[in-house]
């Protein structure tokens, strides 16, 4: 991941030399392909009404008039910064595809009707039922929260124990074998008659997928430490419980992180799946529902929500290795 | 001059290998390692263990720090037998085996936090960095350390507890050959200012009659006591001192390399 924002950089910074004379060309490019496409989207007559269509052309004009003051703005300055610089193509990119999209879809009807919805189809979505999808995103939420808190609590916990002791590690790796390669979706049928309630069974199989890998990542992090870091904390005096928690644990963090990143993968797999299956509310619920009813322009207004929540989290995830692993910055 | 680290000035141990026989335990058999050493080291002596590769050097090392018990007889401090690890006998490794995830200053301080005393005595950790010269690498991370800087962490790691023993596994063995008469130099005025008894494995003949006050050969596998040199020159001691190289002759012979050098 630092790599790929390494050479991102680097690319950034082979823009900025070549623009030298501080005209944002992207910017204006952008722009244009910005004001095209709220023209496209205002002019044209629709095969269909969607809603919404005059707020859409209304962003994408404020988009367009955005993108022209920051162009202008930053002229006089010597050019945009380096971030700005970098976002330029994809400003364009952005403004080309939303264009295209609203033709072919709205206003030529390229592309079958009730399964493709042009921009201003997810929007009306959005201004219209922004009170059930906010429900629903919030529902998604906490059955995330408390099931991937508890799965990587308990799995930490039991993977700390397999790579520390022996005897735990003698009754507990044959089960671990045994039940960790079943994808926990496969639990499901058992679930829902051991719990009480949908979503106590939901819970359970989040906790479960993100648990798993945090467990057998833990224990081979835990397993791996160099017997030299134990022989030099005990000559030091350090007692067992300090070599756990001062010695092994720190040295397996970076293995720590790989099971959660793993675990968090693993999560939202199985909570989309948990929630369609009878549960009230939630996002995955809310994809269940509107297909059902072939509204399918909802449920691309849910994905597109549900795919900026994960990468989100993915992101705070990333934050936060990054700061607890801040000493490994640096090692090749 | 007084003492950086502690209040009281550091006790030196006396340590006794009596008739120490070891062995570790193979798949199909038994590997002896070392038979019959009988070694008596006086309290806050300088001691250098020459031996052919492989020969358990280490391991009585590791008995003197309680990390290994012997097969037969008895490892002694002050006359008592050793039971485990313990800060009083610290380990020096020829890799520093820093933690990675501590800063330099906790590092340092591990020690003193295994056992309680971190609250009480944080002044003692800046005194050892300030003892091996990395007071201002406090905050730094061993991966930014060189070789050198990251031996003397080491070193200043194991100074903090104020052992009376410091066993030292070719401490200078990574280290390229300038750095390395550093270091010599270093080790050398610490242990005549804070007056532990050390016990140092090296590869090294120039470096152990450099520094110690008895030098110990041993065989090959299972290691014996094959020679014993007293060196009784004041320091600091020159490289090209006669009786030095009569010595240095004298110990390349008992290690199998008479006709060459």
């Amino acid at each position: 991941m630092a790599e790929i924002a390494g050479s991102g950089l680097a690319e950034a910074g082979s823009v900025a030399v070549a623009g030298r004379h501080g005209v944002w060309r992207d910017g204006w490019i952008a722009s244009l392909a910005w004001l095209a496409a709220a023209a496209i989207t205002i002019g044209l007559p629709d095969v269909i009404p969607w809603g919404s269509r005059d707020l859409f052309g209304g962003l994408l004009l404020s988009g367009a008039a955005l993108l022209a003051l920051l162009t202008a703005a930053t002229w006089r300055r010597g050019g945009p910064g380096e971030r700005l610089r970098h976002a330029g193509p994809w400003f364009i990119a952005l403004g080309v595809w939303l264009a295209l999209w609203e033709l072919s879809t709205a206003k030529l009807g390229w592309l079958p009707k009730p399964f493709f919805s042009p921009p201003q189809g997810l929007l009306h979505v959005y201004v219209t039922d922004w009170q059930r999808l906010g429900i629903c995103v919030l529902y998604t939420l906490r059955l995330w929260s408390i099931g991937f808190a508890a799965g990587v609590a308990v799995g930490f916990v039991i993977g700390v124990g397999l790579g520390w002791s022996k005897r735990f590690a003698y009754w507990g790796m044959p089960i671990l074998k045994l039940i960790g390669p079943v994808p926990a979706s496969a639990w499901i049928p058992c679930t829902f008659f051991f719990f009480p309630t949908t979503f106590h069974a939901s819970l359970f199989l989040v906790a479960l997928a993100s648990g798993i890998p945090v467990i057998i990542l833990t224990a081979a992090g835990v397993e791996q430490v160099s017997r030299a870091f134990y022989d030099v904390a005990r000559t030091l005096g350090a007692t067992e419980r300090f070599l756990v928690l001062k010695v092994a644990i720190p040295a397996a963090l970076p293995n720590v992180f790989v099971g959660l990143f793993m675990g968090l993968y693993a999560s939202f797999a199985v909570l989309v799946v948990a929630e369609m299956l009878g549960a009230k509310y939630g996002l995955g619920w809310y994809l269940q529902f509107q297909t059902a009813y072939s509204a399918y322009v909802n449920v691309y207004a849910a994905l597109i929500i549900m795919a900026l929540l994960c990468a989100g989290l993915v992101k705070l995830l990333f934050l936060v290795r990054d700061h607890v692993l801040d000493w490994q910055k640096g090692i090749i | 001059m007084a003492l950086p680290l502690a209040a009281a000035p550091t006790r030196a141990m006396a340590l006794d290998f009596s008739d120490v026989s070891l062995s570790f335990a193979l798949k199909d058999r038994l590997l002896p390692v070392l038979d019959g050493i009988d070694l008596s080291i006086a309290p806050g002596s300088f001691v250098a263990l020459l031996g052919p590769s492989g020969c358990g050097k280490s391991t009585l090392l590791r008995l003197a720090a309680g990390l290994e018990r012997p097969t037969r007889g008895e490892v002694l401090e002050d006359g008592q037998p050793i039971q485990g690890p313990d800060p009083r006998r610290i380990l020096v490794f020829q890799d520093p085996t820093l933690f990675p995830w501590r800063s330099v200053w906790k590092n340092v301080a591990f020690g003193l936090e295994a056992r309680g005393l971190l609250p009480a005595e944080k002044g003692r950790v800046d005194a050892a960095l300030a003892l091996v010269q990395l007071g201002g690498f406090a905050d730094a991370h061993p991966h930014q350390l060189s070789g050198g800087m990251a031996q003397r962490v080491a070193l200043a790691r194991a100074l903090v507890n104020d052992p009376e023993l410091l066993l030292l596994d070719e401490p200078f063995g990574r280290l390229d050959s300038l750095t390395r008469l550093t270091m010599q130099t270093e080790l050398l005025a610490l242990w005549r200012k804070v007056g532990f008894t050390a016990l140092m494995v090296t590869h090294d003949v120039e470096e152990a009659l450099l520094l110690a006050d008895r030098v110990i050969v041993l065989s090959d596998r299972p290691a014996r006591i094959e020679a014993e040199v007293a060196v009784d020159k004041r320091h600091p001691r020159r490289r090209d001192d006669p009786e030095l190289i009569a010595q240095r002759r004298f110990i390349l012979e008992k290690l199998g390399f008479g006709a060459e050098v």
